[in-house]
């Protein structure tokens, strides 16, 4: 079954899906959409690092974004700079630098386009491998931290008061941002990871009546616009991460329509009363 | 003067610097069990940072803040920023830092009057709920030391004397120290131990009750009846002259006061207190 290059697409796809929800929810309820855009932009300098040096791409990206959300979540801390500032500062360069890079390396061919946007094409047994025990990882070590991390989403004061040392919970989050960047690249691409992390959250958010629903929806909603994504990009050949976005966001349009809400009422009724 | 083993917190000329500037400097102060300690003072006067480091949130540029080890602390910050993104009904956020049985919840909630905002959303609060919701979550976790940060905030005049009237009763039945913040200059709770007036350092402490009795601060304060109401007592060690200058309790006088100090503060507040009895009157 996996010899079939869109069953790899689909399940990688799927696979980042389920993980992306649930940390995507984090990444708005904390309005952090541009810290997570200028991790996926330096991506690609992980993609030209891992080219020069010749080891695998995913491992590369990964070890440059874990680096480089260190050095933001450091300078965050030392308020030298607005975080809007420092973020969209950070999130250009490191796209620039990156496609420099790429485009020094003259002895190597890369698809740059599969690199911006994804490519169906590409994933291999290796890659849905890395996805299904990178994203098990991220979100067995999200089950571990999240009462913590929840609450130092709604008041990190009130979390540090209370002895929950925020400052490391929000690191390990911070870490698993960037792995999950890591494994998504090769699907969505560099340049729109982070609507697959948001998009399907703020989906989401109009079925949920408590923060644990809202994560389990995105990741249902991200897996079902990976699917429809996934199949536009094979019949009308389109690249698959664009596809992807614009299944995501058809999504969201269709939530806004007033009818799907009284849907959201019931379940809001019915749930509730639940912690 | 209690113990120093009964303390709950303890801050030994603890002071804070940003950017150069002091917060708040030369902070003493402790809370032990069954104590209600309140810090006023005017905007900016470091209350907030003063009670960050009580709580361990900021560590102190200088001094110490201690706690007793395995005290459980309970924070009320003074609002909660939460994104319209994010469902958060109360009886999820009576749960935000440690698990409660549905049972628990009602019971703090009840405590609180707020038992039948369970299943609201916490977006969709006034700010007089709030503030219950957040007392009730504070209570829930049976603390040791209370941290309130503007309790009444956003909270009409008699919700205001409800919230302290419970204050008051969730220290008698808990015993467990309060640390609360008032930027409210002429409503201090009658039942406080200890009143600080922050302005930037520590301007004068003392109890309420005595100054009561205090025909000058019947003036200044107006003599309200209810009980829930008292004002602090001052014990200034200088006074602030018209033309700016400070004359300290020994004679002299010098152009500012020492430390970072810049108090405008009671000046401020008497006004703004003699124009509320002419509302009022």
């Amino acid at each position: 079954m996996l010899d079939d290059f869109f069953t790899r697409a689909l399940i990688a796809g799927i696979g980042v899906a389920l993980v992306a929800g649930p940390l995507g929810c984090f990444i708005i309820w904390r309005r952090m959409a541009y810290f997570g855009d200028t991790l996926s932009h330096a991506a690609l300098l992980g993609v030209a690092l891992s080219l020069l040096l010749n080891v695998n791409t995913t491992l590369a990206v990964g070890a440059v974004s874990i680096l480089l959300a260190i050095v933001l979540m450091a300078l965050r801390r030392s308020d030298t700079l607005s975080s809007d500032a420092l973020l969209g500062l950070l999130s250009h360069s490191a796209l620039a630098l990156g496609l420099v890079c790429l485009a020094f390396m003259t002895w190597v061919r890369v698809d740059l386009l599969g690199l911006l946007f994804g490519d169906i094409l590409a994933v291999t047994p290796l890659d849905i491998a890395m996805i299904y025990g990178g994203g098990a990882l991220v979100l067995a070590v999200l089950v571990i931290i999240w009462r913590r991390l929840f609450a130092a989403t709604v008041s990190p004061d009130l979390a540090a008061g209370e002895g929950l040392k925020p400052e490391h919970t929000e690191l390990i989050f911070t870490l698993l941002t960037a792995i999950v960047i890591a494994i998504s690249l090769k699907i969505i691409g560099a340049l729109l990871i982070t609507a697959l992390l948001i998009i399907p959250a703020a989906t989401a958010r109009r079925f949920s009546a408590s923060p644990e629903q809202m994560a389990v929806i995105a990741a249902l909603i991200g897996a079902a616009a990976v699917v429809g994504g996934l199949y536009s990009s094979l019949n009308y050949d389109t690249p698959s991460g664009p596809s992807i976005v614009v299944a995501a966001m058809a999504l969201f349009v269709v939530s806004l329509v007033p009818g799907v809400q009284i849907v959201r009422r019931v379940t809001s009724s019915t749930k509730g009363d639940r912690p | 003067m209690t113990n120093s083993d009964t303390r709950l917190v303890q801050l030994d000329r603890a002071g804070i610097r940003k950017g150069g500037d002091w917060l708040v400097r030369g902070v003493d102060l402790s809370v032990s069990p069954g104590e209600i300690v309140t810090l006023i003072g005017p905007n900016g006067s470091g209350k907030s940072t003063t009670a960050k480091m009580a709580l361990g949130i900021l560590n102190p540029s200088e001094g110490r803040a201690d706690r007793k080890p395995g005290l459980t602390v309970s924070y009320v910050p003074q609002k909660l920023a939460i994104d319209w993104t994010l469902p958060l009904t109360v009886a999820r956020f009576m749960r935000l830092t440690n698990s409660l049985s549905d049972a628990e919840c009602r019971a703090a909630l009840a405590r609180t009057g707020a038992e039948r905002l369970m299943t609201s959303q916490m977006r969709t609060l006034s700010g007089g709920e709030m503030q219950r919701v957040m007392l009730a979550r504070a209570i829930a976790r049976n603390p040791g030391l209370l941290v309130l940060d503007e309790p009444v905030q956003g909270v009409d005049y008699a919700g205001e004397i409800a919230i302290y009237d419970l204050i008051s009763e969730i220290r008698k039945t808990l015993g467990c120290g309060i640390l609360m913040i008032s930027h409210d200059l002429h409503v201090v709770m009658a039942a406080a131990d200890q009143v600080i007036c922050l302005n930037g350092h520590v301007c004068c402490r003392g109890t309420p009750s005595d100054v009561s009795r205090d025909d000058r601060y019947h003036a200044l304060f107006g003599n309200r009846r209810n009980a829930a109401i008292a004002v602090y007592e001052h014990h200034h060690d200088h006074v602030h002259l018209p033309d700016g200058k400070v004359r300290h309790a020994d004679g002299s006088e010098c152009s500012s006061c020492s430390g970072e100090h810049h108090h405008p503060s009671h000046g401020d507040a008497s006004a703004e207190k003699e124009g509320g009895i002419r509302n009022a009157g």
